[in-house]
């Protein structure tokens, strides 16, 4: 951690620096676009770090993240259709429904290895889309509509834009001030030490599914925080935000970004989405070119654009 | 009991063709150690495919071969092109970089085909129901899809078992490195698996495309059906995967058709009729699940390495 200020740590900080300041520019020019889509980005960056936390740490290769996204979403939705309004309840019991969740399928997912762990998330989370396009009275596959955003008793506006991005930018780093400490700590190197040998590990005496399922717990509660957010940013939430490409994208934003960097989701998530945003300009057969560049990405890119940078470093 | 004759009969139908997407999809993985998530685009590809063809020559049959024909060709183009660059790599990779080759099918098939769907229209002579019991009728073209599938299947174990290329193909997949330093063209035999799977994914969309009908994104849900189907039976295992394709098929399609009845016993007809879709869907994952949980490497593992 004694290293001088690389590339990639300068990087992190002119992107945090920009996201911090990206409402002042929304305000003086006048670009309220810009804000509503960093909002979006930022929960999807938050969500992409909680990844990272299992994926490139824990090397466990959770194929279904997207699921956390719609039980932290329905949670809201659920509960502000029912006339519960307050923030202080849908939030909690998001992260709570999220965190069982992780349990129930972290408990009988981490039997399994390599690709067999990517498929059976991927089926546990196939399995929660289809419980919600079954849930009739909260609009099915149509999805469900929130009229009211979350309400923290005067405390912060969510229906403020500029309030909302913060609130949203705030968990953000919070979640990755989280990790930073969580993969420094002692728990987080047994974590880190399983990746890289599982066997020596439990030889010295680490219970191996232990530790992994409170990793994967951890991770999962966080993004059910980032599913939280969402519905209320979109004042929706439907069966879709958790289809399987949806997982697909988060992924992409890690590897994208740079697995097992604690910035690197964050901006795989900005250029993903940003160049998901421009390409869609530029031509409406965007995935035409995102396709294609991805496979480049993954050819020549090791390490995703941190490992890039890293490496640019050092030569 | 004749609804019944004929939900089985739909389920093996239905097994049928997720085998042959799975047979693919397992060799692949089992030979190259690659998880490839664009095998639904060959899947979608096939159907396409068949679609053009079947307009262009206005016959059904000299169609279908065609585009079998083309969706091989693709497949051993794909693997040159790309995907031979992946091996040996992490699988994580291999999702990434197949992930976005799914992006670019999905757009490239909106800019040619235009993103309306395509009808694939049956031939008069298919598109009869036949008997096959007294007083029971079945549609020719479900029992052609069994029987075509079926033959695949059978000429799959006799090419696998029974003749050279399979010996090397099993071999590769015990230990690629030896079939190497034995001298056989690895490359040119990766080749030829991948533009077999490949095949093996067009045939199952073309066949069903006159059932459902050709859209864009139709491969991606049976390709995860395929990736359930793999994952029960054994990564790697042909037996393992022609077993559980018909397992999902038999389970998925009578749970479909059968499970709403089950369900407005015990419960109030208005929750059942609510609950069974989602159920009924959620099946063969269950299904799954409790497969991992009691043998973590499917039902059938294949011995490599």
């Amino acid at each position: 951690m004694k290293k001088p200020l690389g590339a990639s740590q300068l990087v992190a900080v002119l992107l945090v620096a920009g996201l911090v300041l990206l409402p002042l520019y929304s305000q003086l020019t006048g670009n309220v676009f810009v804000l509503t889509m960093f909002t979006r980005i930022v929960i999807l960056a938050l969500a992409a770090a909680s990844l990272n936390l299992i994926m490139g740490y824990g090397g466990m290769m959770s194929f279904g993240h997207a699921a956390y996204l719609g039980i932290g979403g329905y949670a809201v939705g659920m509960l502000a259709q029912e006339g519960i309004g307050s923030g202080f309840i849908q939030f909690p019991v998001a992260l709570a429904a999220s965190a069982i969740y992780a349990l129930v399928i972290g408990s009988l997912s981490l039997r399994t290895r390599g690709v067999y762990f990517i498929m059976i998330t991927l089926a546990f989370a196939q399995m929660a889309y289809y419980i919600a396009s079954g849930l009739a009275r909260y609009g099915g596959d149509d999805g469900l509509t929130i009229y009211k955003r979350s309400d923290f008793a005067g405390l912060i506006n969510l229906s403020n834009r500029v309030q909302f991005y913060y609130l949203c930018l705030a968990c953000l780093l919070g979640v990755v001030f989280l990790i930073w400490r969580i993969v420094n700590s002692r728990f987080g190197l047994v974590v880190q030490g399983l990746r890289s040998n599982e066997q020596r590990m439990q030889a010295i005496g680490f219970p191996a599914r232990r530790y992994r399922l409170v990793c994967f717990v951890i991770s999962g509660t966080m993004c059910g925080l980032a599913g939280a957010l969402l519905a209320d940013n979109t004042d929706f939430v439907s069966p879709a935000v958790m289809y399987w490409t949806r997982s697909g994208d988060l992924m992409v934003m890690v590897i994208l970004g740079g697995m097992g960097t604690l910035f690197g989701p964050v901006l795989g998530a900005v250029v993903y989405l940003l160049l998901e945003e421009l390409l869609s300009e530029v031509t409406e057969y965007w995935a035409l070119i995102m396709g294609p560049l991805l496979l480049l990405i993954v050819l020549f890119g090791r390490g995703g654009i941190m490992g890039l940078l890293g490496r640019s470093w050092r030569d | 009991m004749l609804l019944v004759v004929e939900q089985i009969l739909n389920g093996l139908q239905f097994g049928l063709l997720l085998f042959l997407l799975a047979a693919g999809l397992t060799l692949v993985f089992g030979i190259m150690d690659l998880v490839n998530l664009a095998h639904g685009s060959l899947y979608m590809m096939g159907a396409y495919f068949a679609a053009t063809f079947v307009a262009w020559t206005g016959s059904f049959v000299l169609g279908a071969l065609l585009a079998l024909g083309a969706t091989l060709l693709l497949g051993v183009v794909l693997e040159f092109a790309a995907l031979r660059h992946l091996y040996g790599r992490d699988h994580l990779d291999h999702v990434l970089a197949t992930f976005g080759l799914i992006l670019f099918f999905n757009e490239a098939v909106r800019l040619i085909w235009g993103p309306a769907g395509l009808p694939l229209p049956l031939p008069d002579w298919l598109a009869v129901p036949v008997p096959i019991l007294p007083g029971f009728h079945y549609p020719a073209y479900r029992l052609a899809i069994i029987v075509v599938a079926l033959a695949v299947a059978l000429l799959l174990y006799l090419g696998v078992m029974r003749t050279r290329v399979g010996m090397l193909i099993r071999a590769g997949a015990s230990n690629r490195e030896m079939i190497g330093a034995l001298g056989i063209n690895i490359n040119l035999l990766y080749t030829l698996v991948f533009g077999l799977g490949a095949a093996l994914a067009g045939l199952a969309g073309l066949m069903q495309a006159p059932i459902l009908t050709v859209q864009i994104g139709m491969g991606e849900n049976i390709l995860i059906l395929a990736f359930v189907v793999i994952v029960i039976g054994g990564i790697g295992s042909i037996r393992g995967a022609f077993l559980a394709a018909i397992l999902v098929g038999l389970i998925d399609t009578l749970g479909r058709a059968f499970l709403p009845n089950l369900l407005r016993q015990v419960l109030s007809s208005a929750s059942a009729s609510t609950a069974a879709p989602a159920l009924s869907s959620m099946l063969i994952y269950l299904l799954m699940a409790m497969v991992l949980v009691v043998r973590p490497e499917g039902l059938f593992p294949a011995t490599r390495r």
